[in-house]
């Protein structure tokens, strides 16, 4: 083609100067740190989907007892022992009420005579199991829960301070620190539920007595990391204060990192809360959770599973979806590892 | 070097000493005595019970007492359980099934995990790669106890393949209590190598390595695998831990004659010196494991400064 631009109309075009102004206009929304998160952690499939469940288990656990017509303590020994059966599920030959009794496949609910149907069937003492089960997943994620805050509180404060006030604060600071986590976990933790009167406290407070170390670590590392950057030198410059800058200017910086430790402190705690019921050090009878429930059924496998299914299976799902959406937040939040 | 493991040292000798006076201290304000029907004895028979045990001394002595015997190895006589047997000798005497299953758990894990990992880097996202995810979360998720008790319910009493429990069967009868161990370290080490793996596989080393020409396996098995090993050694530790913490309940499931079966047998009948030894001999166990974890990183990685300590 040969160039005959002059034989253009002239008209046609109109010239369109420069806007010195236009150019700096950003076209998109400037994007937060935590908006930023929230968007891979969308596309994170796994995450989300361990997020919805979880959200369901947690729901679950309140309304669960509460939907249930039996209240979770209450005994009906004529009922005792009873399998699962689910209205609609039943037609597809599970949870249909039909158990093995001396060898031979039978409609328990009928032979016992049972009108009502228990969902996720009975045990030994004529307990419903739904509304056990929920109940106690309640329990075991208060516990959890607790002591993950507790952790973080404590970890927060003590490796805070150790990092920001550093030298000889520090020194003695994390001299104690590498002691205690030099002692292992489940010695201290045992000891502690033995000396103390069993129950939810206990618990807590064995869980939490050297839990907190990894947190302390954790914050300490980003904290000395985030102490001489410019923009604290700025604020200090300007006469910001000790409290202002550990508060606006570091905890920012520093809450991703304590958010995804966080994530993998509960269903530490959760399997802690499970193992220590489990080998029966956990929470007394009539209370119940997620551990003592496996740990009743565990004793029955043989002959009833379903005592054992149904918490086992809520508290593996619990931890998987933890795991899970703790992989996803450390993708999000942690930048070093962003693609 | 020697610096650094001179330090490591005092540190654990402080640590097991705190740990020491701790449990004796504990044990001391426990509620309940650990003389059998003590309230059946009259007062002078509990006199002479008491002071066969030491227990007559004032406080400071028993201390003094037990350290000293604590530095020349000696656990402390067992109260109730075995009657007046030697913490140390029913601890040795349990060993063997523990160290055997703990064993073959963590070189079943690692090994497979290693596998897995390795596959999964090498076919990332296929099927693969999400098989081998999903185990690994798998693994990390269930609890050991949850897992045990079903190995044991499928395999063991459904399909009869493996003994149900007891240590009657010798290899047979460690089968399903190493498989329910090794989960969790498989299920780390899979997660680890595939990260490892993966980042090595980027580095300039291996596209060197594929621009002179060296095959596929090549690669993978001489340049990527080998550096990506070196990291795993860091994850032995909690590897370590979770097969201890893993055998008090597995063994207690598959009623294996070890030493976390008769620690939580020992909980449930306040035996005190046994609960004390064990737990003394837990903490020797992980501390020396996580010391010789950290020895060898710097050894076997020249790159790692050790003076720094672990970061």
């Amino acid at each position: 083609m040969t160039q005959n631009y002059e034989k253009l109309p002239q008209d046609a075009f109109t010239r369109i100067p420069r806007d010195t102004q236009e150019a700096e206009k950003i076209s998109k929304p400037s994007v937060s740190f935590w908006q930023d998160a929230w968007r891979s952690l969308k596309k994170n499939k796994g995450a989300i989907i361990s997020l919805i469940l979880f959200g369901l288990i947690v729901l679950m656990s309140f309304i669960g007892p509460m939907i249930s017509p039996y209240e979770p303590n209450d005994q009906t020994i004529t009922h005792a022992n009873l399998p699962p059966k689910m209205p609609v599920i039943e037609n597809l030959g599970i949870m249909d009420g039909v158990g093995t009794l001396g060898g031979r496949e039978v409609d328990l609910y009928e032979m016992k005579n049972v009108e009502q149907n228990y969902w996720f069937g009975t045990d030994g003492l004529g307990r419903d199991m739904f509304s056990r089960v929920w109940k106690g997943t309640q329990v075991s994620l208060f516990i959890a829960f607790v002591a993950a805050a507790i952790d973080m509180l404590i970890g927060v404060i003590y490796g805070g301070i150790s990092g920001y006030f550093g030298g000889r604060v520090d020194d003695v600071m994390q001299r104690i620190v590498e002691i205690l986590t030099g002692i292992p976990n489940l010695v201290v933790v045992i000891l502690f539920i033995l000396i103390m009167d069993p129950g939810i406290l206990a618990i807590i407070i064995a869980l939490t007595i050297t839990g907190w170390t990894g947190m302390s670590r954790v914050v300490r590392g980003q904290v000395l990391k985030y102490k001489s950057q410019e923009f604290v030198l700025a604020a200090r410059t300007l006469g910001a204060s000790d409290t202002r800058i550990i508060w606006k200017h570091l905890m920012p910086n520093v809450l991703g990192v304590i958010i995804i430790n966080t994530m993998f402190t509960i269903p530490g705690a959760i399997f802690f809360e499970a193992f220590l019921s489990f080998i029966g050090l956990g929470l007394q009878a009539p209370d119940a959770s997620l551990g003592t429930l496996i740990n009743d059924g565990y004793k029955l496998i043989q002959y009833q599973p379903h005592i054992l299914l149904f918490p086992a299976v809520v508290l593996s799902l619990i931890m998987i979806a933890f795991n899970l959406i703790g992989d996803g937040l450390r993708d999000a939040l942690d930048p070093k590892m962003k693609d | 070097m020697a610096r650094y493991i001179g330090k490591r040292l005092i540190y654990m000798f402080i640590t097991l000493a705190l740990i020491a006076t701790f449990t004796f201290f504990l044990m001391k304000i426990l509620p309940g005595s650990p003389i059998a029907s003590a309230d059946k004895l009259s007062p002078e028979q509990r006199a002479v019970v008491e002071a066969r045990y030491g227990l007559d001394q004032p406080l400071p002595v028993q201390y003094f007492d037990y350290m000293f015997g604590l530095l020349q190895g000696d656990l402390g006589i067992s109260i109730n359980q075995f009657k007046g047997a030697n913490v140390t000798d029913v601890i040795l005497s349990r060993m063997g099934p523990s160290a055997q299953i703990g064993f073959q758990g963590m070189l079943l894990g690692t090994v497979l995990g290693i596998l897995f990992g390795m596959v999964a880097a090498l076919r990332q996202n296929t099927w693969v790669d999400y098989g081998s995810t999903i185990v690994a979360i798998i693994g990390i998720s269930i609890p050991s106890f949850v897992f045990a008790s079903m190995l044991q319910y499928w395999l063991g009493l459904k399909w009869d393949l493996f003994p149900v429990a007891l240590w009657k069967d010798g290899f047979m009868s460690s089968v399903l209590p190493s498989i329910a161990l090794a989960m969790f370290p498989l299920a780390t080490a899979a997660r680890f190598i595939r990260t490892e793996m993966i980042e090595v596989l980027g580095s300039d080393y291996i596209t060197l390595a594929k621009a002179k020409g060296a095959s596929g396996s090549e690669i993978a098995f001489k340049h990527a695998f080998r550096n990506a090993l070196i990291p795993l050694i860091t994850v032995l530790g909690p590897m370590a831990v979770s097969i201890l913490t893993g055998s008090l309940v597995v063994e207690q499931i598959f009623a294996i004659p070890g030493i976390g079966e008769q620690f939580v047998k020992s909980i449930m009948v306040n035996d005190f010196s046994i609960i004390m030894g064990t737990t003394i001999f837990f903490s020797v166990f992980l501390i020396v494991v996580i010391l010789v974890v950290d020895i060898l990183y710097g050894v076997i990685d020249p790159r790692i400064r050790l003076s720094g300590g672990k970061s």
